[in-house]
């Protein structure tokens, strides 16, 4: 398990990219995802499911989690959240590929 | 794949909409680049995102590079993330002696994935000393398959103004272009820098095509049909290589040693260059060029 040691922010606010913005919760707070999104209602619980994946992959389960997409794609999205993640101090740079 | 390198395109490797649509402009490959294309405060972002395209993005034929930083400004965090995302190649910058290959070499060897193709290295030469090593740059390892010229910051080091007709770097090209040559591998031309003078830009690639440069790097798509027109091999080349190749398939078989064509004399050289023209038309043949 990994811990968020402080908020980090990774992308723009550009079209086809994401802004994502991350906060360290309290132990059992569990990973809270606000959502906005151009494409919504079409992808919404796609981004919500990748979202879970990654922070599940780096093994953080404490997290406030606010994105702001402007159409990313999947790719843009798991890049963004693994940046913040990284800045977030709870990840190392070598593991991009994770 | 790197069939080609006529063209290669640098992409800002932290923008989602240009390193996703890279390949949709027709290059034969593109440059993700790490280095100067991303701010200092983004190079971790930029990093994650080329590593995501590099899995999941389709580039179809285009070949995939990507600049990655100078080894002293944390080239190593970009060997580690990007080699095991399997690029075509690497585009290694301000390269000076072949002990900065060796190195990033090394790196490479040790984050390879086993069984995944082996990332190349294209070195860019960018400064006097560079140029000055550019043999043995060429010549350090066997993932070097390329020499680059990066222009701007090498007249920089000069004190030479960069002038249209590019007169300045006349000696810089001639001098990439024979290291690289004697060590068997193509040289790749500095980018066009005007992105508005299409005129300039065949001049240019006129010249760099004559002095034998065999591809060109680029920053803008829109160069990228025209390095193609004034790179590929002309009409007239096509058919003169076919000519030559027929006369010697003829003087072959009559076994007769010395031919002509056309009052001028054909001999080894010439056929190699023939056969390169003829080679390089029956790949781009069938294919959109």
């Amino acid at each position: 398990m990994a811990k968020l040691l402080k908020p980090a922010q990774a992308g723009t606010l550009e079209s086809g990219d994401i802004m994502v913005t991350i906060v360290p919760a309290g132990a059992g707070a569990g990973v809270s995802i606000d959502l906005e999104s151009i494409v919504l209602l079409q992808y919404g619980p796609a981004i919500q499911r990748t979202v879970e994946e990654v922070f599940k992959t780096a093994g953080i389960e404490d997290a406030t989690i606010r994105l702001v997409d402007r159409g990313a794609l999947d790719c843009t999205i798991r890049a963004r959240l693994k940046a913040a993640i990284f800045r977030a101090g709870a990840s190392e740079g070598g593991e991009h590929n994770a | 794949m790197l069939e080609f390198m006529r063209s290669l395109l640098f992409v800002p490797g932290n923008n989602p909409g240009m390193v996703q649509n890279a390949a949709v402009f027709g290059s034969d490959a593109v440059i993700l680049d790490l280095e100067d294309a991303v701010s200092l405060q983004e190079k971790d972002t930029a990093r994650f995102l080329v590593v995501e395209a590099l899995q999941t993005v389709d580039y179809h034929k285009c070949g995939i590079v990507v600049r990655i930083n100078p080894l002293e400004y944390n080239g190593g965090a970009d060997i580690a993330a990007v080699v095991p995302a399997a690029p075509d190649a690497l585009l290694v910058p301000k390269v000076q002696s072949a002990a900065d290959i060796q190195a990033v070499a090394a790196q490479v060897s040790a984050h390879e994935k086993p069984g995944q193709p082996e990332v190349k290295i294209i070195a860019l030469i960018e400064t006097p000393r560079g140029l000055a090593e550019a043999y043995a740059i060429a010549s350090a390892d066997k993932r070097v398959i390329a020499l680059a010229l990066g222009a701007e910051d090498y007249t920089a080091a000069l004190g030479a103004k960069r002038t249209r007709d590019g007169l300045e770097i006349l000696g810089a090209r001639t001098t990439l272009l024979n290291a690289a040559a004697a060590a068997g591998i193509p040289a790749i031309d500095t980018p066009f820098t005007d992105i508005n003078d299409e005129e300039g830009l065949r001049k240019d690639l006129a010249l760099a095509k004559q002095l034998g440069f065999k591809g060109k790097l680029s920053i803008h798509p829109r160069q990228i049909e025209i390095i193609h027109e004034e790179l590929n091999p002309s009409k007239e080349e096509i058919r003169w290589a076919e000519r030559v190749v027929a006369v010697i398939r003829q003087a072959e078989q009559d076994g007769v040693g010395a031919i002509s064509l056309d009052g001028k004399m054909i001999d080894a050289p010439i056929v190699l260059r023939a056969r390169q023209v003829l080679k390089v038309a029956d790949v781009l043949q069938g294919r959109e060029v």
